[in-house]
């Protein structure tokens, strides 16, 4: 075979991986219980998750929401909901293959690009995190009034924004996949270890400017800070964040797509690295029982 | 007589048994305590970051701290007690239990205390942490109310978690997504996070059927007098907690004889990979 035959098969060959990977990861994460119970399980923890942040700032502001905070705090939680979904999605799919179903050296052995596998694990969670996400932001703009209007926000920033932002979670999702292949007793908490940091140090909930200075310093490192940042000003027009303010949308973008390149090439190489690991290890079909 | 001294021995031998993994599991992975400890932590601290972006006074921290360190339990309840029998029956241990010449209130009791008491070391250590972070200082009103009412709680709390353990027999992979699904509407309703009272008298009440909500409202009225953010006194709220162990302890005994009854018949007892 020539070159650019090889190359349409191996690409070929990974996007049939991608699909395949994607309709299993959504038949796992929906077809456990009838859709009713699917549906108010995918209703019930986002609202009920940002309803929390929703009281603890009415407690405190006595029940006004036109402090530029609560679009803030809303927005920021609704999205971060893409977060632990894709981080966890893409880990877990190896907890679950190689721990519980005892598939991975199957899949290993099988005419299908791991990578991509992994990528469609990840995408089945996108899709449940939409729900969740696209739930959560209706339910703030219709109980509270949200000042988001979905025909005049920016779109140009906000499309660019979320598509990178995702890419760069999938890419860190690889390298958390990598690591948990390689580790043992340690994998099931590494997931919500990175997302709970990650929550804490982007600015998720609260501006950066609260977080002590040497916080503050590594959450303007990460890239999930300007990916939210980017969204917020795409929907609502406006930063309450005093610290990224200076930054213009153009310069938000930019610093995304960089750090999102170079997140994106540490995690192939780290991922790589893993794997051969693994391999050479024998730890592709191990089980901890755990 | 004899014979009921020998299902005594028995009953006891099993609830150490049962306990005895629990607490050597604390020493065994040392690390776990670390992620135990770190993980509500990072939880605790995003939220005590934004009751002070929005310039909330100082009792805000010390509520949050105080939900902080009390979601462990929760969390136990929930992972090493609700799913429990779900994930024995995953790694074959299930049947076991049940041909063993033993009550099976004494194995979901030694879960319990070992769950208590492993889980006390971790809530102790957040509760530490975050009030050193945070600077946080608790005024203690009523030290014998205080640990009456934590010992009420935990008691009603764990009753609860047999109760689920009874009701999550039946389940396969489903118990997993039904704990997970008990956590955010659960850290909402019992005010985990800001004062119970603030969603309204009806709410408040019926979210006391979770004895955390009670439990967590009488601890930060004991800690914080002055705050003035009770939903019921003191008193009332130690009264209902007490009822509540009761009518758990009692349900949860009942559940589980009937459950496992009903997992019997319809064959889910052995069922794996579900």
């Amino acid at each position: 075979m020539t070159i650019p035959v090889l190359q349409r098969e191996t690409w070929r060959e990974s996007l049939r991986s991608l699909k395949v990977a994607t309709w299993l990861g959504w038949q796992i994460e929906s077809n456990w219980t009838e859709p009713f119970l699917f549906a108010v399980y995918s209703i019930a923890k986002p609202v009920a998750g940002a309803m929390i942040l929703v009281v603890m700032y009415l407690v405190v502001s006595g029940g006004q929401t036109n402090n530029p905070l609560f679009p803030y705090i809303y927005l920021g939680n609704a999205f971060y909901i893409y977060v632990g979904s894709v981080l966890m999605g893409i880990s877990w799919a190896v907890i679950d293959d190689r721990e519980h179903y005892g598939v991975l050296k199957y899949i290993y052995v099988s005419p299908i690009h791991v990578y991509f596998y992994l990528l469609g694990r990840g995408v089945a969670r996108t899709l449940t995190g939409t729900i969740a996400v696209i739930i959560t932001l209706t339910f703030g703009m219709l109980v509270f009034k949200l000042p988001v209007n979905l025909l005049t926000m920016n779109h140009a920033l906000f499309w660019p924004v979320f598509l990178i932002g995702l890419a760069g979670l999938a890419l860190i999702g690889i390298l958390l996949a990598g690591l948990t292949l390689i580790t043992a007793r340690h994998n099931y908490f590494m997931g919500e270890a990175v997302a709970g940091a990650l929550y804490l140090l982007c600015g998720a909930v609260f501006p950066l400017d609260v977080l002590p200075k040497s916080l503050q310093y590594i959450g303007l490192g990460l890239p999930m800070t300007y990916w939210l940042e980017g969204l917020r000003r795409a929907l609502i027009g406006t930063s309450a964040s005093p610290l990224l303010a200076p930054f213009s949308n153009e310069t938000i973008l930019i610093i995304l797509l960089g750090s999102t390149l170079l997140v994106g090439a540490i995690s192939l190489g780290f991922y790589r690295w893993c794997e051969r690991r693994a391999k050479e290890k024998g730890l592709i079909d191990m089980q901890t029982m755990y | 007589m004899n014979n009921f001294r020998r299902e005594v021995m028995v009953f006891l031998r099993t609830v150490r048994g049962r306990a005895y993994p629990r607490l050597i599991g604390l020493q065994r992975e040392k690390s776990w305590m670390f992620f135990e400890i770190f993980l509500p932590l990072l939880g605790t601290s995003a939220f005590v970051f934004i009751y002070r972006a929005l310039g909330a006074k100082p009792e805000f921290t010390g509520f949050v701290v105080l939900g902080g360190a009390m979601t462990a339990y929760w969390m136990n309840v929930l992972w090493s007690m609700a799913t429990q029998f779900y994930w024995e029956k995953e790694t074959g241990n299930l049947a076991l239990y049940l041909i063993a010449p033993t009550s099976r209130m004494a194995i979901l009791l030694g879960m319990a205390l070992g769950g208590m008491a492993a889980t006390t070391v971790r809530a102790l250590a957040v509760l530490l942490l975050g009030s050193l972070v945070f600077q946080v200082t608790f005024t203690v009103s009523n030290w014998g109310a205080l640990v009456l009412v934590f010992l009420l709680t935990l008691v009603a709390l764990y009753g609860l978690g047999m109760i689920f353990a009874s009701a999550f027999l039946l389940y396969g992979r489903e118990a997993w997504h039904m704990a997970n699904l008990l956590q955010e509407p659960v850290f909402l309703l019992s005010g985990f996070y800001f004062p119970i009272k603030s969603l309204g008298f009806w709410i408040s009440a019926g979210a006391s059927l979770i004895p955390i909500t009670l439990g967590l409202d009488a601890m930060r009225q004991i800690l914080y007098p002055q705050a003035g953010w009770g939903f019921l006194d003191v008193g009332t709220e130690t009264t209902i907690l007490a009822l509540l162990s009761v009518v758990f302890l009692i349900a949860a005994h009942r559940m589980l004889l009937f459950l496992e009854n009903v997992a019997r018949r319809e064959g889910r007892l052995t069922v794996r990979g579900q």
